[in-house]
This record gives structure tokens, C-alpha cells and sequence, in this order.
């Protein structure tokens, strides 16, 4: 008993060392632009570049569309899934499932393929057909977690009589799903928004191959031509993702409190 | 024509025949019970008429609008199911108002609509909390009046009590039933539970495996059941086996008890067996003027229930049960004492499916 709980927590600090180490020395790194002394000179010189905010607030808006369009995608899909077609819920999850499965440089050769110039619906031939596309690929990639949060989220209703409940109150579909299922499951949309929110603002490949001027292939232009800068962006990347967890935890925390089950 | 007339109702899933060929006629303001075991096609029912499920075959019609192929949100009918079902994201306010709200009545008469119902329920003051907030008794109360408040034809209740405290269950169902008689509400109710549906009903339909077996006022019902099925169901009853001596004049046989029934027992012959029925509270302990009719038994088993005390008495092998009023002064008998049993010829039922 003794020895065994001296061994878990010898795991845990291991894995602590193996996960904050690599994440310190970037930090450290980061605050050594100027010689001899600590210093926030790489952040000020990232900050103020302007490609910086053009690429960061271009990913910012793209993640906000992904997030809508996941959404109003995912939101009403689960809920059928839920309602009507019960024993294809395996079959819909594998399918929300394969994003992770295939990787996302055969999903954008994929999309250049079939949307080029010379093909049916040119969408790689204009700026806004490319963000449409870009935006369409970036919902796929979010698709696995934000299903997921949705699904969960309508396990907690029971959602087949609260829908005859309100259609015997004459409510129809949009009703319904705006006025019943989507405020029931806006906190676990919620925590699948910030999930999709990381992916968007890191995301390199699909925004890369598509030529558009996003945050992540910002971040591989820099990490190949400067010293310190790409540390204090790294760091900057990597407080995103962690302010976004951490809305999710406090998210659901939230939620607890104000529905209790009965 | 009646207010809510179903005719020829049938529902099969797949291959299952689950309603088979239901008719009923209810008038405006009557409050019916479908009543039957799990299974027997009770909620099937109530879905068609709300809506929720297709029909197989048949019709529907309310105020002598054919509805059985409109939409559930198009035929005005109120909803209550075992599980509440209030919207958890909504105040008691917004579940109550919300059909309202869906037909974009106008705000303040919406508020005072909501605040009449939740008088109404005796909820008054409460419109501010959230479902989660309540106990079950009160989410089912709020249910009855989200249901009511968009002034429905018909209510349709589904098993509505099951899921209460037995205390809350009588007190609530002496509740619905006053409110549905201040509102004059076309209703119908189901429930697996006898004393539910003898209590509150105009009239209770008795089903058995997708059939109305028979329909009637609870008194009917009760006293003069048309089968086997029904009579066993509804209430306790005991069955007895009895030997035909003469089918004509109804001369028949229980242990060494000679029976007169006094009534032809057609198709009987002598010799058969047939099979009688008795409610336990047509039955008394020791002889009693105007039953006449007196079986030897011995005494298997005391109940003591508080006001009343029931027992079963063994009668050649078959079990009577009987109810006596608990009078301090005279303690039942022993278990295996001797006891004679008295009854009316009248009261015995004769079952023939
Ligand atoms: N959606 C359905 N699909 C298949 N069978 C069903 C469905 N709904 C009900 N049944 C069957 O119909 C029968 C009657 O069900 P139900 O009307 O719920 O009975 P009750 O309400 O009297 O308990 C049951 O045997 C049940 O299994
Ligand atoms: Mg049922």
C-alpha cells in the first residue's frame, strides 16, 4: 500500500517532468532576447508585428464561423440521431469519428482535387470560395469533438418526450430546436467551442495548402526565420489552448450549479 | 355525434398487432380511463390520439374534425406523461406559458393566463423557480397546467401519478379530477391501477392485449363484468369451480354446497364444470339474513389492515377472501378454526371466457 502510492506519485512527477520541462525551457527561452537579462523584448517584437494580428485576428474570425457553422451542422444532426434514428447513433459517431482517422493533408489534396479551377464548383478560384472551403474543412476537423460535446449533452435530456411535450404545445422543428434542444445543450456547445477554438487558432496544414493567411502557417514562418520570437509565439499558442480548457472546465462547473437533476 | 370519436382504431408495429379494432365515443367534458396491464396497448392509444404515432387503420375525429392525419402541434390536444416532461432550461412561468408564447398570444395576456393556471394547481408564487426546483408532485402539477393553459380540446394523460409517493398519488388525482370538472375538459386517462380509474372516471375502458374488453361506468364495471379478464382485473375476486346439475334451472354444486342460481347457464351440460366468481365483500362470516347460501371452509389466512381486516378461507381447496370491519369487541377468528361463510345467489357471477 505504502510503497505502491511512493510509486504513483514518483509516475505522476515523471510525467509532470516529461510534460512541463520542455514547456519551461520555452519559456525560459522566450524571455532571453536581450542578453544578460530576462526580458519580454521577443513578445513586444511578435505583438507588434502586423502580419501577427492580421494572421491571428484572420484565425480568430475563422474559428467563430467554424464554431457557428459546427453548430448549426452538429446541433440538429445529433438531435435527429437522437430522435428518429437511434440505431445509426454508432454509425454517425464512426463517421464524426474519421477526421481523426484520416489525416488532414488528404482531406485538403482531396478538396484541391475536386474544387480546382477547372472543376465543377471552382472554389479554390476566388479568395472567398477558398475561406468558404477552408472554413467547411475546418468544421470537419472540429466535427469528432464537437459532436461529441453535443451528444453528451443531449444524454441528460430525454429528449424524445420533451419534444412531444412541446409539439402538443404546437411547436415545430425550428421551435423546438431553438427554444428547447439548443438552450439545453448550449454549455456543452459551449466546451465544444473552445475545443474547436484551439484547433482553429493552430491549425497549420489545411490553411497552409490552401494559401490563406492564417495563424499557424504565421507561426511556421517565423519559427523559421527568427531566434526568440517563435518560443514567445509557442507560449502565446500554447496559453490559448489553456485559457480554453480551462473555460470548458469552468464552463461545466458552471453548469452544475445551475441544473442540478431533479 | 360524440365530441372525440374513435372508430375502428388499429396498430400494428411490424408484424405486432398492438390495437386491434378500438372504437370509442366520449362526450364533450367526460373524463375517460383506459385501464389494463402493462403492455396492453394503453399509451398506444393516447399517441394516436395525440399524434406522436401513425395510424394503422381507422379514425379519429375531434368536434367533428377528421384529425388522424394531422400533425401532433396542429390538434390542439394537451399533453401530461408519466415524466413530467417540463422543459428544465424554462422557469415554471415560461413551461406554463410556452404553448402561448409558440402561438404569439400577446405578453399580458400570457402573464395573466400563467398566473390564473398557477392558481389553478395551487402553485401560486412558485412561477419563478425552475422544474428542478420542485418535488415530483408539483413538476406534474405544473405539467397539468402548461397543458391546460393553451385551452385545449381534449387532455390526454399518461399514467400522469405512477411515478409519485402513494400519498400524493390519491391527493393528486383527487386534484386533476376537481380541476377537470371546474374546466369541463374532454380527458382521457390511463393508468394500470383499479382504484385510479374506479375513482376518478366517467367511464373506464377496460383493455387486454390491444382490445377493449368492455367499456362502462366504474359501477358497471365493478358489479356486472363482461368477461373473465375484466372481472379479475378490476378488483379482488375470488373464482370458485362448480359442478352443473341442471343447466336450465342453474342447479349447480360447490363442495357439498348445492347451489341455486336461478339463472340458465346456457350451453353448460350436467356434470361440467363451470366457473363462478365472487367479490370479497359479498361475502360475509357467519350467516347473515338475505345470503343464504352457506360454504364450509376453514380459515387459511388473517390480514389485519387497520379499519378492515381481510381473510382467506379455504373452500374445498379454493381460496376465498373476504373483508369484515375491524369492531374492537370481537377479535377474528384463528387461523384453521372452522368457520362458515354466507352469500347472496345473486352475487355470484357466472364467467364464461
Ligand atoms: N414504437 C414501438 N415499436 C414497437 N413496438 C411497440 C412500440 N411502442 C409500443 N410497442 C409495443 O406495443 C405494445 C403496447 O405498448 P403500450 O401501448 O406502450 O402499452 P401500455 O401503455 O398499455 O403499457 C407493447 O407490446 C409494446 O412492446
Ligand atoms: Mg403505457
Amino acid at each position: 500500500m505504502r510503497t505502491q502510492r511512493i510509486w504513483s506519485i514518483i509516475a505522476l512527477l515523471f510525467g509532470l517532468l516529461y510534460f512541463a520541462l520542455p514547456l519551461i525551457g520555452t519559456l525560459e527561452f522566450s524571455l532571453r532576447a536581450r542578453r544578460g537579462v530576462y526580458s519580454l523584448d521577443a513578445y513586444r517584437s511578435v505583438l507588434s508585428d502586423p502580419q501577427f494580428r492580421e494572421t491571428f485576428g484572420y484565425s480568430i474570425v475563422m474559428a467563430i464561423f467554424t464554431i457557428l457553422v459546427g453548430a448549426l451542422i452538429v446541433v440538429p444532426t445529433a438531435y435527429w440521431v437522437r430522435l428518429k434514428l437511434p440505431r445509426l447513433r454508432p454509425v454517425v459517431e464512426f463517421v464524426t469519428l474519421l477526421p481523426l482517422v484520416i489525416p488532414p493533408i488528404v482531406i485538403v489534396f482531396g478538396y484541391i482535387r475536386l474544387y480546382n479551377t477547372s472543376s465543377f464548383l471552382p472554389l479554390t478560384g476566388s479568395i472567398m470560395g477558398t475561406n468558404v472551403l477552408l472554413l467547411l474543412g475546418y468544421t470537419t476537423l472540429a466535427l469528432p469533438y464537437m459532436y461529441r460535446a453535443v451528444d453528451t449533452g443531449l444524454r441528460t435530456l430525454d429528449v424524445a418526450t420533451l419534444t412531444e411535450a412541446a409539439q402538443s404545445l404546437g411547436a415545430g422543428w425550428t421551435t423546438i430546436l431553438a427554444r428547447l434542444i439548443l438552450p439545453n445543450v448550449l454549455i456543452a456547445v459551449l466546451s465544444g467551442a473552445f475545443i474547436t477554438f484551439a484547433i482553429v487558432i493552430g491549425e497549420f496544414v489545411l490553411a497552409s495548402l490552401l494559401n490563406r493567411p492564417a495563424f499557424g502557417p504565421y507561426m511556421q514562418l517565423v519559427g523559421a526565420n527568427k531566434a526568440y520570437e517563435p518560443a514567445a509565439l509557442a507560449v502565446i499558442a500554447f496559453s490559448i489552448t489553456w485559457i480554453c480548457m480551462g473555460l470548458i472546465q469552468l464552463v461545466t462547473r458552471f453548469s452544475k450549479h445551475t441544473k442540478a437533476k431533479r | 355525434m360524440a365530441f372525440l370519436d374513435i372508430e375502428h382504431l388499429e396498430k400494428s408495429f411490424g408484424t405486432n398487432r398492438v390495437v386491434k379494432d378500438f372504437n370509442l365515443e366520449i362526450e364533450q367534458g367526460e373524463f375517460i380511463s383506459l385501464l389494463g396491464p402493462s403492455g396492453c396497448g394503453k399509451t398506444t392509444v393516447l399517441r394516436m390520439v395525440a399524434g406522436f404515432e401513425s395510424t394503422s387503420s381507422g379514425a379519429i375525429r375531434i368536434d367533428g374534425q377528421d384529425v388522424t392525419n394531422l400533425r401532433p402541434n396542429q390538434r390542439n390536444i394537451g399533453m401530461v406523461f408519466q415524466a413530467y416532461a417540463l422543459f428544465p432550461n424554462l422557469t415554471v412561468a415560461e413551461n406554463v406559458g410556452f404553448g402561448m408564447r409558440v402561438g404569439k398570444k400577446p405578453k399580458a395576456q400570457i402573464k395573466s393566463r400563467v398566473e390564473e393556471m398557477l392558481q389553478l394547481i395551487g402553485l401560486p408564487g412558485l412561477g419563478g423557480r425552475y422544474p428542478f426546483q420542485l418535488s415530483g408532485g408539483q413538476q406534474q402539477r405544473v405539467a397539468l397546467a402548461r397543458a391546460l393553459a393553451v385551452q385545449p380540446r381534449v387532455l390526454l394523460l399518461d399514467e400522469p401519478l405512477s411515478a409519485l409517493d402513494a400519498k400524493i398519488r390519491v391527493s393528486l388525482r383527487e386534484e386533476i379530477r376537481e380541476i377537470q370538472r371546474e374546466l369541463g375538459i374532454t380527458t382521457i386517462f390511463v393508468t394500470h391501477d383499479q382504484e385510479e380509474a374506479l375513482s376518478m372516471s366517467d367511464r373506464v375502458v377496460v383493455m387486454n392485449g390491444g382490445v377493449a374488453e368492455q367499456t362502462g361506468e366504474p359501477f358497471e364495471i365493478y358489479n356486472h363484468p363482461k368477461s373473465r379478464f375484466v372481472a379479475q382485473f378490476v378488483g379482488t375476486l375470488n373464482t370458485l369451480d362448480a359442478t352443473v346439475i341442471d343447466a336450465k334451472t342453474g342447479q349447480v354444486r360447490v363442495g357439498e354446497t348445492q347451489i341455486g342460481l336461478n339463472r340458465e347457464l346456457p350451453g353448460a351440460l350436467a356434470g361440467s364444470t363451470i366457473n363462478l366468481a365472487l367479490r370479497p365483500e359479498v361475502v360475509s362470516l357467519g350467516r347473515k339474513p338475505g345470503r343464504d347460501t352457506i360454504l364450509k371452509g376453514r380459515l387459511a389466512e388473517v390480514h389485519f389492515l387497520g379499519s378492515t381486516i381481510r381473510m382467506r378461507v379455504d373452500v374445498d381447496g379454493a381460496l376465498i377472501s373476504l373483508d369484515t370491519f375491524n369492531t374492537p369487541d370481537t377479535p377474528p377468528p384463528r387461523i384453521g378454526d372452522a368457520v362458515e361463510l354466507s352469500l347472496a345467489e345473486r352475487d355470484l357471477l357466472v364467467l364464461t371466457d
